[in-house]
């Protein structure tokens, strides 16, 4: 029986603007296993990257975690000062941002940045701390470590900037990464290597890992479980296979026919109709039945129940795809 | 590096040359110093003498060509009414400006950045709110008045500091200073406040609007999710970048105070630089005059050198070539 790591429960996350309120996480639950990698997928805006910045607390004014658990090992981390989450930050649970390019600190060298997360979480003397640097730049496949270590972020490309910064996540052996987007930012023929590495580095230690991202190919390969938000809220969530070739939902169905394929001989790309709705004025009802060709009466009305498709998967819909109906 | 050097030093002999010329033509045309040093009923054989004991009977080009000449030698002729080597005067006065000036720099950067990072990380708190109004009367209200006000009640109501003059002064390793003794201190204070109250204004908000820019950087918010303390954040991470346009200003608000402290130590009779200045203006005194100039932009050359040198390592990315 596996262990979980990481739930989050009834998470609430809101943004106060001079415009009105944004819920951009709005009654989110979810949990992550121990060594599991748990994808969350949507369309920008749907509230993906707040709730990653939520699991560890870095949610900036206007912003605001309303209410809701953030269980971490049964330790409640909403609970926990700003000072004893800086203890968990980096840590039990570190994170590695979207864009490369803008991550690291351009006045301080990669050494130091790697060296940082070391003072900070380990007791390591500088001797150690400097072997350790060295070994965690070889284990994102940075030639000459060595040298490196007294290099500026400007003098890396964008690839070898998020290896870096995998690297810094990784410094102090956290059991918990959250990954967001980390590859939106990168040249396509780098974004599967930077996957891969990713992949390795967390099954190999046994870590978990939360992949936020919009790429359903990408995580149709890695991902053990996957959460697809819309809108702020979990629509279907399920193990990877279930939901890709099982998808109950309407939107996760739009999400995988959206993939290009280049074996089909398809003269259009199949998209989903409309665009994410103005998160100042979300629909009644179920939020995506403005674009839901299966959309009814009451789905503008209603917002759907979760039910269960099987024991482990979930869907948010009042008229999901049935087994039956393939 | 070392050709950034000689690229500076060439620099800094054409500044020198241009603001020579201005200078000589300037204090050429500006008053005759002939009559102020001779009697008032003086015969024409004696104002010749003082013209030509001056070299004023030269036409102009020859008079440069003395003047550059001297002026290589630090030699700007001696004042007309000190009969004392101009540049002499000036080095003499140099340390009693140095030290109000050097104050006063101490005093805004150790206020201006600390309150400039704090009001820039929290900008809508009370305390933010508090710097910018307290900076922007800092900024609107001139020097002069301050002063004048601060000998007011500080020294005339309180009867705690001097009304003004420099006070005692004694010895560090081999410099006469007033850092030295508390009597000292004591007049110290007052002129670099009023000297500093402006910069320090100027330095806030220059840091505040840095830190606000910075503080929505990727960077900080990933320093952030390393588990950072927010001290470190605000005065590592984010100050470090937010550095360069204030050192900037610093150097340049060196400079400028250095030379132009006349207002200040004229109100608190400062044995400075800047009264030697406003007296040699008041008597037209050429070599006092050209030689303050040019030392003035030797100084601003000199350390707009240093500013630069300190941007490498503020921020790898310059480059000095």
């Amino acid at each position: 029986m596996t262990k979980k790591l990481l739930e989050v429960k009834n998470l609430r996350t809101y943004f106060h603007t001079f415009k009105g309120t944004v819920k951009a996480v709005d009654d989110v639950s979810f949990w992550v296993d121990e060594g599991e990698i748990l994808a969350i997928v949507g369309e920008s805006g749907g509230g993906k990257s707040v709730t990653g910045f939520s699991v560890i607390r870095l949610i900036e004014e206007p912003g605001r975690i309303e209410s809701g658990e953030i269980l971490f090992e049964g330790k409640d981390l909403m609970g926990l000062s700003e000072s004893q989450m800086n203890r968990v930050r980096g840590k039990d649970i570190s994170m590695i941002f979207q864009d490369p390019m803008t991550s690291l600190n351009p006045v301080y060298t990669i050494g130091q940045q790697i060296e940082e997360t070391l003072i900070l979480h380990t007791d390591l003397s500088p001797k150690e701390r400097k072997a350790a640097s060295i070994e965690l730049l070889r284990s994102v496949g940075i030639s000459n470590p060595e040298s490196r270590l007294k290099a500026y972020p400007h003098q890396f490309s964008g690839g070898m900037r998020q290896r870096v910064i995998i690297a810094i996540a990784l410094a102090a052996d956290p059991k918990l990464i959250i990954a967001d987007e980390p590859t939106t930012a990168l040249d396509v023929t780098i974004q599967a290597q930077i996957l891969r590495l990713m992949a390795e580095l967390v099954r190999g230690k046994g870590r978990s890992l939360i992949l936020v991202t919009h790429d359903l190919a990408v995580v149709s390969e890695m991902a053990d479980r996957i959460n697809v938000m819309y809108c702020g809220k979990v629509v279907e969530s399920g193990p990877t296979r279930d939901v890709i070739d099982r998808s109950a939902h309407p939107y996760t169905k739009g999400l995988i026919g959206s993939i290009p394929d280049l074996e089909r001989d398809k003269n259009r790309l199949e998209t989903i109709k409309g665009i994410v709705p103005n998160m100042f004025d979300l629909p009644k009802g179920c939020k995506f039945a403005p674009r839901c060709t299966r959309a009814k009466e009451i789905c503008h009305v209603q917002e759907p129940e979760v039910i269960n498709m099987s024991q482990s998967h979930q869907v948010a819909c009042h008229f999901p795809f049935r087994e039956e109906v393939l | 590096m070392f050709r950034f050097i000689v690229k500076r030093l060439i620099q800094l002999v054409l500044v020198l040359f241009v603001v020579s010329l201005i200078v000589f033509v300037f204090t050429s045309v500006m008053g005759n110093p002939v009559y102020l040093m001779v009697r008032e009923n003086a015969t024409e054989a004696e104002i010749q003498a003082v013209v030509q004991y001056l070299g004023l009977d030269k036409p102009l080009p020859v008079q440069y060509g003395i003047f550059l000449k001297n002026a290589l030698h630090g030699n700007f002729g001696k004042s007309y009414m000190y009969h004392l080597p101009a540049l002499g005067l000036i080095m003499e006065r140099f340390p009693a400006t140095l030290e109000i000036v050097v104050v006063a720099l101490l005093l805004s950067a150790s206020l201006g950045i600390p309150l400039g990072v704090l009001s820039g990380a929290y900008p809508k708190s009370k305390f933010s709110q508090g710097v910018m109004a307290f900076s922007i009367a800092g900024i609107s209200m001139p020097s002069f008045w301050i002063g004048m006000v601060m000998i007011f009640f500080f020294s005339l109501y309180l009867g705690v500091l001097p009304v003004s003059g420099r006070g005692d002064v004694g010895t560090i390793l081999g410099i006469n200073t007033s850092l030295a003794t508390v009597n000292g201190w004591q007049h110290i204070i007052l002129p670099s406040i009023t000297l500093a109250l402006g910069n320090v204004a100027t330095i806030i908000r220059l840091t505040r609007s840095g830190m606000q820019e910075n503080m929505r950087q990727d960077y900080v918010r990933f320093a952030r999710a390393k588990g950072v303390p927010r001290r470190k954040v605000l005065f590592g991470h984010a100050l470090k970048n937010t550095l360069i346009p204030v050192v900037t200003i610093f150097g340049l608000q060196m400079g400028s105070l250095i030379a132009f402290t006349t207002i200040t130590e004229t109100i608190f009779a400062w044995p400075g630089m800047g009264k030697l200045l406003i007296d040699a203006i008041n008597i037209a005194a050429r070599p006092i005059i050209a030689a303050y100039i040019l030392f003035v932009a030797v100084m601003f050359v000199f350390i707009n050198f240093i500013v630069d040198i300190l941007y490498v390592f503020i921020d790898p990315r310059i480059d000095l070539q």
